[in-house]
């Protein structure tokens, strides 16, 4: 077991990403942030505390999104469904898309088809706390990244929200 | 989380876990209902039969639109108009479609068990719609779905089914689920229309009062009086038995508490229902239709996820 992030470090980490949003995307008046179910929202939560900690008179829009019925291996295994909470229009506005571990790519592929069944976005970028690099089985990149990590399939990356920190097992 | 089986028979073999899983699973399935886009692609690589032996409406349709808003492949079998009128049989007919690489199996048919006999012998998930005078699964399901949208749970509740249980696959699936789930059920009729072991077997109440009931439950699912399975007359006639066992307004105002009217249909109106009482602000009839599809997707899409196990 390594530790990727501890508590301090992930905490910067959420920090220095909030603020490339904020000097991407402020005023905010066309940004939309959708956290992914089941984990992804948990740094979605802090994110967007985060950037609200700094302005306090916007109104951030910030759904969750469940990719269960999208995912392209249905078939292999029951998948339990989780909520997904968009109760405003992605249309035309610029989705900032939070999960966090990026691995295969699978679970970014089946959020994007997802994510036009609520309608068009002008544009979709991703956030993820932990990209690992050379996994990918689908061209898809983060545009913010936490840290990436170099890692072999059998291991597993864990951010765990009660402490919080990142290992690898 | 897991089903513990690969068909749905019916309730009987159903765990109070899975019963949990498919209900849990139809709430989001309802949520991408009440979307623009009311379709995800979850199951575009499965073809799913809709084998229907006997008459229907709102299953058939229901079951249709599931697997439609589910991206599956669907082919539709009704036996008037097929080779089953010239005496093909269900084996038969079931294995020549199956060769045609069909996944799943819906299935209607008037012979209780016909779908028990079908999943010994082939290799396709099969789904009962409905099986002769046995269960009818994926009504009690929704029956359930929306009891629980409608009170928050179905632990504790009491639940009457009232009119003809005696021929009603309807009342016996919704008795194995109501008490897996550790709901109280009462069944209400005449004594020519209850079996009489339902009282040991299954540890329900049972009344011949149709006022008394109402009175002692929260929600009354009534059903129709199956004229069509009856070969022998078992009431003296219709306006008779709506006359003692009819539910009308005036005695559900008597009752001084809202109670939930439900019914499976289609409704004999006059019968086992009066019209002011089905088309009340106390019945989910149409709810009920409107879960269906819910539901019928979170039976589908979980039965799906068990094909890779075989």
């Amino acid at each position: 077991m390594k530790t990727i992030l501890s508590n301090e470090q992930l905490l910067l980490t959420i920090q220095r990403l909030s603020h490339q949003v904020i000097e991407n995307h402020f005023p905010f008046n066309d940004t939309v942030f959708v956290g992914l179910q089941p984990r992804g929202y948990f740094l979605a939560d802090r994110i967007v505390a985060e950037i609200q900690s700094h302005y306090p008179e916007k109104k951030l829009s910030y759904g969750k999104l469940d990719i269960t019925f999208y995912r392209d291996d249905a078939h292999k295994g029951i998948h339990v469904a989780n909520q997904t909470t968009i109760d405003f229009s992605i249309e035309n506005k610029n989705v900032v898309l939070i999960d966090d571990v990026l691995y295969t790519g699978r679970t970014i592929r089946a959020a994007m088809d997802a994510l036009v069944d609520f309608g068009r976005p002008a544009k979709v970028e991703l956030l993820v706390l932990i990209d690992r690099r050379f996994n990918r089985q689908l061209p898809i990149q983060p545009d913010y990244t936490g840290k990436a990590i170099d890692s072999i399939l059998s291991q597993k990356v864990t951010v765990d929200w009660q402490k919080p920190e990142v290992v690898l097992y | 989380m897991q089903l513990s089986t690969r068909h749905l028979l019916g309730i009987k073999d159903l765990t109070p876990q899975d019963i949990q899983l498919i209900l849990d699973t139809a709430v989001q399935f309802k949520d991408v209902l009440q979307r623009p886009i009311k379709k995800v692609p979850s199951l575009r690589d499965v073809t799913i039969v809709n084998l229907f032996y006997e008459n229907s409406t709102r299953t058939r349709i229901s079951f249709e639109l599931a697997e439609k808003r589910l991206s599956a492949d669907t082919i539709n079998f009704t036996a008037s108009g097929s080779s089953a009128a010239k005496g093909e049989t269900l084996l038969d007919t079931v294995n020549n479609i199956l060769s045609m690489k069909v996944d799943m199996v819906v299935m209607r048919h008037s012979a209780s068990g016909a779908p028990h006999f079908l999943a010994k012998h082939i290799p396709a998930a099969i789904v009962n719609a409905g099986d002769g005078i046995n269960e009818h699964p994926t009504q009690a399901l929704l029956d359930a779905f929306s009891i629980r949208e409608k009170l928050g749970t179905l632990e504790g509740k009491k639940i009457a089914i009232l009119g003809d249980i005696m021929h009603s696959r309807v009342a016996l699936s919704n008795i194995y689920l109501l008490k897996k789930m550790g709901a109280e059920v009462t069944v209400a009729g005449p004594p020519t229309l209850i079996p009489k072991y339902l009282q040991q077997s299954f540890g329900v109440n049972v009344s011949y009062n149709i006022e008394e009931t109402l009175r002692w439950c929260d929600v009354a699912n009534v059903l129709r009086i199956q004229l069509e399975r009856m070969n022998q007359p078992l009431f003296s006639s219709l306006r008779e038995y709506n006359l003692a066992f009819g539910i009308n307004r005036r005695l559900l105002d008597s009752l001084q508490k809202e109670i939930v009217i439900m019914h499976p249909g289609p409704i004999n109106r006059g019968v086992e229902l009066d019209s002011d009482v089905a088309d009340s602000k106390q019945s989910i009839i149409l709810q009920q239709v409107e879960n269906g599809v819910a539901v019928r997707m979170a039976v589908l899409f979980l039965l799906a996820g068990k094909r890779s196990e075989n």
